[in-house]
């Protein structure tokens, strides 16, 4: 294991999806040390499980392919990857951060040439797809994973498999007697981007997610359209394999809601919006998408998009809160029933597959941050002066999309700057 | 009067106001938010005489439409299952609403005449403030002939045998249509809805005056 250098002159960033990625790079290119922390075995976050943006409904490979070439070019920043602060002492200027390493088993030899793959027969539950298919217990993160690293999934280890995978490696790459590492990191200040997490659509029991194989949520939906996904980018539904054709999104499912989250998640009308492009993109002839909604909250300039889904004639907007689920157990369709606001008719319409634009839930909630910083009732971390050099970003602050994400962890990477300059002031 | 003076004088109303004052729980209804899981969750799936679900009925009174939703049977039909009330998003009891409805129609005297709910309501808060306590015989006696003699007779015959069974059982005293069994302390019981009466009054009195 490489030695990280840290002094209170260096910024910590905690989380390495867009808002950690955005926080590190612009603290590092203002000439600051950088130690990034992330959880997963690579960096991109959630942002990297997108299919595409909106509203421009370009890809997020692009846009993390800038990010990860700035990162290769800085030698400010230091990445470390399957690694979770759970701690941090002493206040602002000079922070230690307890950093927990869990072992890849995989170093950095590694060509991600692939013969580890090829030879280890295990499966394990496929993350990066939200579990909706299997990958080989040896797996490369995603296709575009930074570090472009292999990892041996816990669960091999001390079998044969591994011996095989190790066995099959031309470059020594597999070291199998990695062990859990701590260490402390110094930092001056923190920059907390630990993003957010899908609201757990099996608490909403009416729709009956868990229960009912055609009831998905937004983001697993977004996997569907991937041509990197499970289905090769086809939309076809889990229960049967068939083709998705007749599409609901049911939005604000869990958010807007004192049972479940009381926030607006911002990003759930847009996500629906966009997604009804996937579905007429895949079926130009008869592809239908009926959402579902309260209000649609395409905020500020995004009304244009809105308008443009609203004139597509395969998009139908239904003005009502679907009250419960049920399932035509002949045809595998969930029927969505409930009442409409635009002239009180009782409607129980059968769809091939029900999409839940789930609420986002920030990661930090319930987890207790490893020091003491303020959170709103929803759990999102506030800007507070009691924090002092911890600073939020992204989605750990506020229901966020992409754009507004980015936009954050700017504002908090100035913050960190700020501190760090004062501690170098003050020692110079 | 200007265009605008115009239009705040037609969407100008106070019942929303007099809802909040008087009806139970009616200070709720502005929270709503016009979802629709309340109307999509109820049981009663629209039987005939539910015109308006709970969100319509919200949106009337936000409206102004005092007559359409107080003479309305809907409120009426509530069976109290809590469905709406479990799944709102915002909280709203709306079972307490709906029957805060109903009660203050029916206290206006304006609500439908032969509600079914509302006679068998009014049989057997009558039943029981008498004596305390609820006598069957004349409560079931009065709900037979609710609609007339003849009906009340053919009501009567159809549930004979259950009588005749329930006699036999003991579980019911032919005695009880002559006054029938009291509670100990008739006029505490009085007293005590006398007093409550008052309170309610002076509530009511006191958020009008809010």
């Amino acid at each position: 294991m490489t030695a990280i250098v840290a002094t209170n002159e260096t910024i910590l960033v905690v989380g390495g999806g867009i808002s950690g990625m955005t926080a590190a790079l612009e603290a590092a290119e203002t000439g600051k040390q950088v130690v990034l922390v992330e959880k997963t075995a690579a960096l991109g976050g959630r942002t990297s499980q997108l299919y595409r943006y909106f509203p421009k409904m370009c890809h997020p490979t692009c846009g993390l392919e800038i990010n990860l070439r700035r990162l290769k070019a800085n030698p400010r920043i230091k990445v470390l990857t399957l690694a979770e602060v759970t701690g941090i002492t002493g206040g602002s200027g000079d922070y230690t951060a307890t950093v927990r390493i869990t072992p890849r088993y995989v170093n950095e030899n590694c060509t991600a040439c692939g013969e580890c793959a090829k030879v280890v027969s295990t499966q394990v539950d496929d993350q990066f797809n939200y579990k909706l298919g299997k990958t080989k217990a040896a797996y490369l993160p995603n296709a575009m994973a930074y570090p472009q690293r292999y990892v041996l999934d816990a669960s091999i280890i001390g079998t044969a498999e591994a011996e095989k995978a190790k066995a099959a490696c031309k470059y020594g790459a597999i070291d199998l007697d990695q062990k859990e590492e701590t260490m402390q990191i110094k930092a001056g200040a923190v920059v907390w981007a630990t993003g957010w997490q899908p609201y757990d659509a099996a608490k909403i029991q009416p729709y009956g997610y868990g229960r009912f194989k055609n009831v998905i949520t937004s983001v697993e939906f977004e996997r569907l359209a991937d041509p990197h996904g499970p289905t090769r980018g086809k939309l076809l539904r889990p229960s049967d394999g068939k083709e998705a054709k007749n599409v609901a999104f049911i939005q604000c499912a869990g958010s807007r809601d004192e049972n479940h989250l009381r926030h607006c998640s911002r990003f759930c009308c847009m996500a629906s919006l966009k997604q009804t492009h996937y579905v007429h993109e895949n079926f130009p002839e008869d592809g239908k998408s009926t959402i579902y909604y309260i209000d649609i909250r395409a905020i500020d300039r995004f009304e244009d998009f809105y308008q443009k889904v609203k004139a597509d004639s395969s998009v139908t907007f239904t003005k009502s809160k679907v009250a419960r689920i049920s399932l035509n157990e002949a045809t595998g369709n969930p029927i969505c029933h409930g009442v409409d606001t635009e002239g009180y008719h009782r409607y129980a319409n059968e769809h091939d597959l029900v999409v839940l634009a789930v609420g986002m839930e920030p990661s930090v909630k319930g987890m207790s941050i490893p020091a003491s910083v303020a959170a709103d009732s929803s759990g999102f971390i506030e800007a507070d002066p009691l924090n002092g050099g911890i600073f939020g970003a992204g989605c750990a602050t506020n229901a966020l999309d992409v754009n507004r994400s980015v936009q954050s962890a700017t504002a908090a990477a100035l913050r960190a700057v700020q501190v760090v300059n004062k501690v170098a002031r003050a020692e110079a | 009067m200007s265009a605008n003076a115009q239009m705040a004088t037609k969407y100008k109303n106070n019942f929303l106001k007099e809802v909040e004052e008087q009806v139970e729980m009616g200070e709720w209804v502005k929270m709503c938010m016009q979802c629709g899981v309340c109307s999509g969750s109820c049981p009663t799936n629209f039987h005939p005489g539910w015109e308006h679900p709970p969100q319509e009925i919200f949106m009337m009174i936000r409206a102004g439409k005092r007559e359409e939703v107080l003479t309305s049977p809907s409120m009426w039909m509530c069976t109290s299952c809590y469905n709406c009330i479990v799944r709102c998003p915002r909280k709203l009891p709306i079972t307490h609403i709906m029957h805060g409805l109903a009660n203050y129609a029916h206290r206006l005297g304006v609500a439908p005449k032969m509600q079914p709910t509302r006679s068998f309501a009014k049989l057997f808060w009558n039943n029981c403030v008498k004596t305390g306590r609820v006598n069957e015989l004349k409560l079931s006696v009065g709900l037979y002939f609710k609609d007339g003699l003849s009906q009340g007779i053919r009501n009567g015959m159809a549930m004979k045998d259950v009588a005749l069974g329930l006699l036999k059982a003991k579980r019911l005293n032919p005695f009880e249509l002559f006054g029938g069994h009291k509670c100990k302390d008739q006029n505490g019981i009085h007293a005590m809805l006398k007093k409550a009466r008052e309170l309610e009054e002076k509530r009511k009195a006191l958020k009008a005056a809010a």
